[in-house]
């Protein structure tokens, strides 16, 4: 993996298989404290705590077909890498809630990468899971719930191309401004 | 800066409009492998070229969707075509720049790029 928003994807991607209906992605930035922290809370199946130990070692997956599964172990060592770590809280049922921190300034650390995009695959693959992106920076924030979005469209689905291309618009902008904000009045 | 009254906007537009994909017997798919092996490959920027380059020729009948791990994790990022009466084609090392081509002659004309192909792989 190249990029942190491709690690929330295969992870959330887990959620999806979960039967999860709703999947919340969270990114916060605190620069005072140096960390970048990432959650991923769905409401799926969740896991026994058996599982939760498991599920982080590359040579355990759900699947018959094969023996290895890497997605959590991957995303554990990117944490690891730069002095941070990855937890699991799950509770079968409930669903499950993955959290990994990352020394924010860490050389080892991946860049965030093109959470649009991840956003994007997400929702375009499953319309009918919502998913509620929120991002913050240093206290402030911004979000994107398809929940909401689905009150505006109605009987149009979320993954028509039209749709789509607005979602990620609406990221891409909202993202900016809180990367940017523009300078206050004097 | 992009408001929720913006897509009401598009929706009041859109409800007007035919267009909208029906999933039938007539359709082509398009299957992405999206696992962990696939997405470590580069399979997100070859589904977001498939979902572009359908949306841009307007192709209603072709639907491009996601699986998991199809097995050949060596191979990806694989993409796989079903078109109706026609054998299932596997591509496979799929990069964006290969999209344009194999929308092109595969889905639109119907004749399989057999380079990109599981097949040629590997000769």
């Amino acid at each position: 993996m190249q990029e942190l928003s491709l690690n929330v994807l295969d992870v959330a991607e887990n959620s999806v298989r979960a039967g999860a209906s709703l999947v919340e992605i969270t990114i916060e930035e605190d620069t005072a404290a140096d960390r970048l922290t990432i959650t991923i809370t769905d409401n799926g199946c969740g896991m026994t705590p058996e599982q939760v130990e498991r599920v982080q070692d590359p040579f355990f997956t759900t699947r018959t077909t094969r023996r290895v599964g890497l997605g959590v172990p991957f995303f554990k060592m990117a944490a690891e890498l730069t002095g941070g770590g990855l937890t699991i809280r799950s509770q079968v049922g409930k669903g499950t809630a993955v959290t990994a921190v990352f020394g924010r300034s860490s050389v080892d650390r991946m860049p965030l990468g093109d959470m649009t995009q991840t956003l994007l695959t997400l929702i375009g693959g499953n319309p009918e899971i919502d998913f509620d992106y929120i991002r913050i920076l240093d206290g402030r924030r911004m979000e994107a719930d398809t929940r909401q979005f689905r009150q505006v469209l109605e009987d149009i689905p979320l993954n028509t191309p039209q749709v789509l291309s607005f979602i990620g618009e609406y990221l891409e902008e909202n993202t900016k401004e809180l990367l940017n904000p523009p300078p206050c009045e004097p | 800066m992009k408001s929720l009254a913006e897509l009401q906007a598009l929706r009041d537009q859109m409800k007007n409009k035919i267009g909208i994909r029906h999933d039938s017997d007539t359709n082509i798919r398009v299957v992405v492998g999206m696992a962990t092996c696939g997405i470590a490959a580069g399979a997100r920027p070859v589904l977001q070229a498939f979902t572009e380059e359908v949306a841009k020729r307007n192709l209603t009948h072709v639907s491009v969707q996601q699986t998991g791990c199809i097995g050949i994790c060596q191979y990806e990022p694989v993409v796989e075509v079903y078109a109706p009466d026609q054998e299932k084609v596997t591509y496979v090392k799929v990069t964006p720049e290969m999209v344009p081509t194999i929308v092109t002659n595969h889905i639109v004309n119907g004749t399989p790029v057999t380079e990109y192909t599981i097949g040629a792989s590997g000769k």
